[in-house]
């Protein structure tokens, strides 16, 4: 069938923030989706609450809201813009969970909308564990025996019949929330109890366990007329047992034959046919390495990380063409982009092989209690393309960014034999370095494989990589023969990494290969193995001989992205790659981007002229601006990744855009900043470094307590803390310094004043700020965890005034071309800068959509020349929007055991979301119900427990609280000083007073609020962390910095309701 | 050993050899699955030709006994970027180049398959020889013009008559002119006795064992070079149900008046969409052929059509009860999509 002509105005939900299980891949697929409608004529309502995305830009759908992603938000929208229909797959799991819920309170009907695409009905064949397993018989599917389960008695009975151990999936969660793998009935409980709690319907599914199997994973499209095709197959490294989202996998299926593949395939087919799908969907199959028994885990109806993979490992465009098919379209109706000849009713095959490897947060939390199992941990992937395994899998670890060029890990290496066992059977991030240890030692292939239960097709390949490490180990640069050269090239071995076995630097390694000749040429992806002739401009290197990528004569520049998603860089710095790439084309400038990350818009087919799908390391940067030799390259918009090359292109000679090298390195360099300061009379907190803790104690009684002290050189996790006396710094430095005594230690007078940041834009000459941020939460909190305000509310004129005019002196002095980003304290009316990054910050996009400033446009022209004057702007800050919006923060603290949860220096969230009003207040309740916070109502129940410090600055917010009719439960020493201040307070046990204590009130579900001012966090076995825990792991509302309390009491006084706001469209912003 | 692929038109290949070592001409052709290189081996289409497959990474499953679409291998040649010699699945039996080398079948390994599958792609279909070393420029030539594939048919063939599954209700004549078990394995499922016939079997003899419909095989090369296996379909139209896949189809075809052209370079693998022009379905199929059937007659129309190129896919008579497809319903390798098709040709005839 064709386009359905009587669609006129679709709804689109995104996804909101970015959490742990729902990452950039949703703001991909949205995007796809909303400029597949929109090419139809079709306009497009867009709603999703987070601002660092590219789908909430201007001129992306029709109407934009940056709204809270609830049920009653989205019906005012929906009465406001009056869509026709609605898509619901394309805002994963969160987009899918509202559409269901609109649907079932007859918000659809009410307002006479269709669901184009899947239906609901379908999706919640799909979703719902009980519906899912019906139909799993009705199709004669076979799955592992299992049971829904409400109620812990019932599980635990269930599981007394299958036998442990048992797997435990609550229905309706991100990445596996709440689920986990029990071994005896008291893991069960555990397991359990925090299942039910989480799921949205109470069902939790009690499966028999089938670890160990192979799980293989396909996608597929269904159109209104029942054709099906698959996309893609892909293949755990990991067997069944630990999350899809935590596995190395590859593309296609590797160690199947083609009776096994086809056997999946079709019963992947059939499943879909039977719901009838319309669009896309993921099946997840396990199967019995021993026999063609498999078993089917579970399926998505709807667009997913997995889709987004398969669409970037094959170059066929998932969403887009889901949107097609919601629209009307069949398959056979749909042009391939990629080919331009064939139709996207026809099945990629692929001519390379693709790795993904997760990027866990391990390194910002090292507390994190790290093994893997059915509960998703990576924050972000990175996906590597080779045409061999090998080639695949280590350009996958050099794309990681954890400084591995080879399989050579030295912690692996310091583990004992029996460790490294043991390490492998449970696997934590580190299992690929441990298994290459072990295989390093000669241990037993066919055992590591038992052990493992990893295929032995995929060990023998790690093998493979060991024996070439161990080969290299033997030779020097000299014996490097062109052919013994090449051979290692095209296994995959970067110069640094041959360069390490070899004993040598890299830079020999580049210089042999450029004498020998041996450079690599790039391979086209194109959806068909080289059987069409394509004209995607898709691309990733190999060592054959013969290349299919041409540069042209035009102008170019490449564009740097900026990896993995991780913590501190996230899908922001995409939002900016894009953009420098959209302007940089406007400019009439060739754009080429590099980047590894599948699941961003930067790495979509047609965002760029040219994508090459590389590491973002010297070597494959290097490679290609050989081969492409663009007039410049911009690294300003690729985060600490693409910074970091900054120094090696100079050296090579390669023009960077925008600042230049040599000054983006006095600002990150702490002694020449410094000098810089203090030449233009800025005031900075007092500092210094230290060797040692008497030095440190000498100091310290120079700068005055409380001081902020971190390590120079962040190694082994010990971050960042406020040490308010001479006990707690002996204590903090004497750790430091047994850690690594190699490097200083920073110690800084701890100013508590108000943070405030701006992104500025400078051309050398004129300096504009497009808008100033304040910060909710006194200094000490991380720039990216604290609530931000645009406009300010609390800056004076004079403090303004000082943040333009420092602002101007340190954008000119550093000669910064296009972005910088500065972080300022205002203390005691006087303003000092703590931190200066010379390069577009995560604030970007949010700044971007409120102030209506097109911030990477103007600052990408700048890079090419342009001057601000030209584009109408100049120094000082862009006019003041008609609207209050305010950034707050979103943590995925619950998915990573032993992780702190308090708000401290170092930054743990995940994403954001914008509350936008027309007042603070206003703008602060949306923020607050788009993070989910829960707003406490009258009669509402609020734990207490709060350091000594701010005991005084409490008790007026408790009085807020008590006037509100709010009761209070609080342990020993805050009952007293509220009871003592005539509030009333019942008082809970502290753990170590027996139970029931504080932790078994937060689980009983009674506490609507947890107000918790930690004294000093990161302490795993304070009453204080294990509050924190429990409050988040029972999903309750926590607060531990007593200025968000008093933003929430200000919110609470208004007695806003999802009635009493409006909803607020970009457009509305003016 | 080291050994070249040289192909028609003068491109080298320097590679590995694995298998059979030995000097051999064949036309050279690619396919495009990513799994199922057993079948590919041993599927008796591929007979006189040099196969590239398109996929990097061949031999990890091994290869196991049953999987096989004739009782040994019928290519020349098997060209690879990389076979793997570490197989590793529950069924497999013997490695890749052990394989091979028993079927004396030729394996080169190291090429660059996607430089010349797109040589074959621009160029299309061509002859090709693999020499051990470095050969001499005559000894190329005379390899080369050594190329024969016209009786190509008559090495896969049937070599006499005999049954399969006495005891089936259906009785069907099997003109095998090359065989894949895949399709006497669905044709037996479905409750049929085959008689199996030679290629250059007369009508006569076919209608002697009074079967209830005819069916031909697929079979490698030109149907145009098929020993009179045409003029044996042309006697046998209306006088009992005919069907036909891949070359059984172009027989047909050609013995209802149709004429054949030979593709560019043709259709290998396991994605080729395929329109039901009475339904407007599309199916994915698997597919394996050098010549489609064109220029139907008025009394034939084209059931099915590939939806890439338009090329047809599938015939069918206006009032007899005959009818063949291009593509492959048995997959084997390839997607089981379209397996219904055997039902519809039972029922239908």
């Amino acid at each position: 069938m064709p386009l359905d002509k009587s669609i006129k105005k679709v709804l689109v939900i995104g996804s909101g923030p970015i959490v742990i299980g729902q990452a950039a891949e949703f703001d991909y697929s949205g995007t796809q989706a909303c400029r597949a409608i929109e090419e139809e004529g079709i306009d497009v309502v867009l709603v999703n609450s987070n601002p660092a995305t590219i789908m909430t830009d201007r001129g992306m759908a029709n109407q934009t809201y940056i709204e809270p992603l609830t049920a009653e938000y989205v019906e005012k929208i929906i009465q406001k813009e009056r869509p026709d229909s609605i898509i619901a797959g394309m805002g994963g799991q969160t987009g899918l969970n509202l559409a269901c819920e609109l649907y079932d309170n007859g918000v659809f009907e009410k307002y006479n909308m269709k669901v184009i695409g899947t239906s609901i009905p379908s999706i919640k064949e799909g979703e719902d564990r009980d519906s899912f397993k019906r139909l799993m018989e009705r199709t004669n599917q076979p799955v592992a025996p299992s049971e829904i389960v409400t109620n812990l008695d019932d599980g635990i009975a269930f599981a007394k019949q299958i036998g442990y151990p048992v797997i435990v999936r609550p229905a309706y969660t991100l990445g596996g929330t709440g689920g986990g793998i029990a071994e005896n009935p008291e893991q069960l409980e555990t397991i359990l109890s925090q299942g039910l709690h989480l799921s949205r319907v109470g069902q939790v599914l009690l499966e028999k366990s089938i670890k160990g199997w192979k799980e293989i994973e396909f996608e597929v499209m269904r159109d209104g007329a029942g054709n099906c095709i698959t996309v893609c197959s892909m293949e755990n490294v990991d067997p069944v047992g630990v999350h899809t989202g935590d596995s190395i996998v590859v593309a296609p299926s590797l160690t199947l034959a083609d009776k096994e593949y086809q056997m999946l395939r079709k019963a992947a087919i059939d499943i879909i046919n039977s719901i009838e799908i319309k669009g896309g969907c993921n099946v997840q199959f396990a199967l019995d390495p021993e026999s063609f028994n498999y078993a089917v885990i579970e399926i998505n109806p709807r667009v997913s990380r997995s889709s987004a993979l398969a669409s970037k490992a094959t170059g066929y465009p998932i969403a887009k063409i889901a949107a097609k098919i919601a629209l009307g379209y069949n398959l056979d109706e749909i042009k391939n982009a990629v080919t331009g000849k064939t139709y996207a009713c026809f099945e990629p095959t692929i001519d390379y092989i693709v790795t993904k490897i997760p990027k866990w947060p391990f390194d910002k939390f090292f507390g994190a209690k790290r093994s893997l199992g059915t509960k998703m941990m990576a924050t972000g992937e990175i996906m590597a393309i080779g045409n061999t395994f090998e080639a695949s899998l280590l350009k996958g670890v050099r794309s990681l960014e954890i400084g591995q060029f080879t399989l050579e890990r030295k912690s692996s290496k310091e583990r004992s034999t029996v460790e490294l066992k043991q390490r492998v059977i449970v696997p934590d991030d580190e299992r690929l370095f441990d298994l290459a240890e072990l295989i390093r030692r000669n241990y037993n292939m066919e055992k590591l494989a038992e052990i493992t239960g990893m295929d032995p097709f995929f060990l023998k390949k790690i093998k493979n990589i060991v024996d070439a490490e161990e080969d290299l180990k033997k030779l020097t640069l000299g014996d490097l023969d062109r052919d013994t050269l090449k051979r290692y090239k095209k296994m995959g071995f970067s110069d640094k990494g041959i360069a390490e076995l070899t004993g040598c630097r890299a830079n020999d390694v580049f210089d042999l290969r450029v004498k020998l000749g041996v450079t690599p040429v790039y391979k086209m992806v194109d959806t068909c193995a080289g059987e069409f002739e394509a004209v995607s401009p898709y691309y990733y290197s190999t060592y054959d001989d013969t290349t299919e990528s041409f540069p042209s004569d035009r102008k170019k520049v490449i564009v740097i992205g900026s990896g993995p998603i991780r913590i501190g860089q996230g899908i922001e710095f995409d939002y900016c790659s894009v953009h420098s790439i959209l302007a940089l084309e406007k400019a009439g400038v060739e754009t080429i981007i590099i980047n590894n990350n599948p699941e961003t818009v930067s790495t979509d087919f047609d965002t760029s002229d040219k994508l090459y799908f590389e590491p973002l390391t010297e070597e494959d940067v290097y490679n290609i601006i050989l081969l492409e030799k663009p007039s410049g390259v911009i690294l300003q918009f690729g985060g600490q990744t693409a910074i970091k090359l900054a120094n090696f292109l100079d050296e090579m000679n390669v023009p960077v855009l925008g600042t230049q090298p040599k000054y983006i390195d006095e600002a990150e360099d702490r002694e020449k900043f410094d000098e810089m300061l203090e030449k233009l009379g800025i005031k900075r907190p007092k500092g210094k470094a230290v060797w040692s803790v008497k030095e440190g104690v000498e100091e310290a009684g120079k700068l005055e307590y409380p001081l902020l002290v971190r390590p120079s050189y962040v190694l082994g996790g010990q971050g960042m803390e406020i040490t308010r006396n001479e006990i707690d710094l002996v204590r903090y430095l004497t750790d430091a310094f047994a850690k690594d005594s190699k490097n200083p230690v920073l110690i800084d007078r701890y100013l508590g004043g108000r943070e405030i940041e701006v992104d500025a834009i400078c051309d050398g000459e004129d300096v504009l700020i497009p808008g100033i941020m304040e910060h909710l939460e006194r200094a000490g909190v991380h720039s990216g965890d604290s609530i931000s305000i645009y406009p300010p509310q609390n800056l004076t004129n004079d403090i303004i005034d000082k943040i333009v005019d420092v602002t101007y002196k340190i954008a000119i002095e550093l000669k910064v071309i296009g972005m910088i980003n500065i972080q300022f304290i205002e203390f005691r009316g006087e303003l000092y800068i703590i931190e200066v990054n010379p390069r577009s910050s995560r604030t970007v996009p949010y700044i971007t959509k409120v102030t209506n400033v097109p911030v990477i446009d103007i600052a990408t022209n700048i890079m090419l020349g342009k001057k601000l004057k030209e584009m109408g702007y100049s120094t000082g800050i862009a006019k003041q929007t008609n609207t209050v919006a305010i950034k707050v923060p979103v943590f995925s603290t619950e998915k990573l055991p032993q992780v702190e949860v308090s708000l401290g220096p170092e930054m743990r969230s995940t994403g954001e979301v914008l509350g936008v009003g027309h007042s603070f207040t206003e703008a602060m309740y949306k923020g607050f119900v788009a993070a989910g916070t829960t707003i406490p109502k009258e009669r509402s129940t609020i734990l207490v427990t709060v350091r000594d410090l701010d005991k005084e600055n409490f008790l007026p917010i408790a009085k807020k609280f008590a006037a509100f009719g709010c009761s209070f439960i609080a342990t020993s020493g805050t009952a007293k000083l509220l009871s003592d201040n005539g509030i009333p307070v019942q008082t809970a046990k502290k753990i170590s007073e027996g139970v029931p204590n504080v932790l078994d009130v937060i689980r009983s579900g009674m506490i609507d609020l947890i107000i918790d001012i930690p004294k000093k966090g990161n302490d795993i076995h304070s009453d204080g962390f294990k509050i924190r825990r429990t409050a988040i792991e029972c999903d309750v509302t926590i607060m531990t910095s007593l200025d968000t309390v008093t933003a929430l009491t200000d919110v609470m006084e208004k007695r806003y309701t999802s009635e009493s706001v409006n909803v607020v469209s970009l457009s509305d912003i003016k | 050993m080291k050994a070249q692929l040289i192909l028609e038109n003068g491109a080298r290949f320097v590679g590995d050899t694995f298998g059979a070592e030995k000097n051999i001409v064949g036309e050279v052709v690619f396919t495009t699955g990513m799994t199922g290189y057993q079948e590919t081996i041993t599927d008796p289409s591929f007979a006189g030709q040099i196969v590239t497959m398109t996929f990097p990474l061949i031999g990890n499953y091994g290869i196991n006994l049953e999987d096989m679409e004739a009782n040994r291998a019928n290519l020349k040649a098997l060209v690879v970027r990389e076979k793997c010699d570490f197989p590793s699945n529950f069924r497999n039996e013997m490695n890749l180049a052990d394989f091979l080398a028993q079927q004396g079948v030729v394996g080169l390994e190291g090429i660059d398959t996607r430089a010349l599958t797109k040589i074959i792609r621009d160029v299309g279909a061509m002859k090709g020889v693999i020499m051990m070393g470095e050969p001499r420029d005559e000894d190329v030539k005379i390899l080369m013009d050594s190329l024969d594939n016209s009786r190509v048919i008559m090495s896969t063939t049937a070599d006499g008559i005999y049954t399969v599954n006495e005891k089936g209700s259906r009785h069907a004549a099997f003109i095998d002119m090359g065989a894949k078990q895949g399709i006497v394995r669905d044709l037996v499922k479905r409750d049929c006795k085959l008689t199996v016939f030679p290629a250059d079997t007369d009508a006569e003899k076919i209608m002697s064992v009074k079967p209830d419909l005819v069916f031909l095989s697929n079979g490698p090369g030109n149907p145009l070079d098929a020993p009179g296996t045409v003029e044996t379909v042309k006697k046998l139209i209306g006088k009992i149900p005919i069907c036909g896949i891949c070359m059984g189809h172009q027989i047909i075809g050609l013995a209802l008046g149709a004429k054949t052209k030979k593709l560019k370079f043709g259709h290998h693998g396991g994605n080729h969409p395929v329109k039901d022009l009475k339904t407007g379905n599309v199916f994915i199929t698997s597919q394996n052929h050098n010549y489609i059937v064109s220029d139907l007659p008025d009394d034939v129309e084209e059931t099915f059509v590939n939806v890439n190129d338009g090329t047809c896919e599938g015939i069918s008579h206006k009032t007899l009860p005959i009818m063949s497809v291009q593509f492959h319903p048995e997959a084997s390798p390839g997607p089981l999509d379209t397996g219904w098709l055997f039902d519809r040709f039972l029922k239908e005839i």
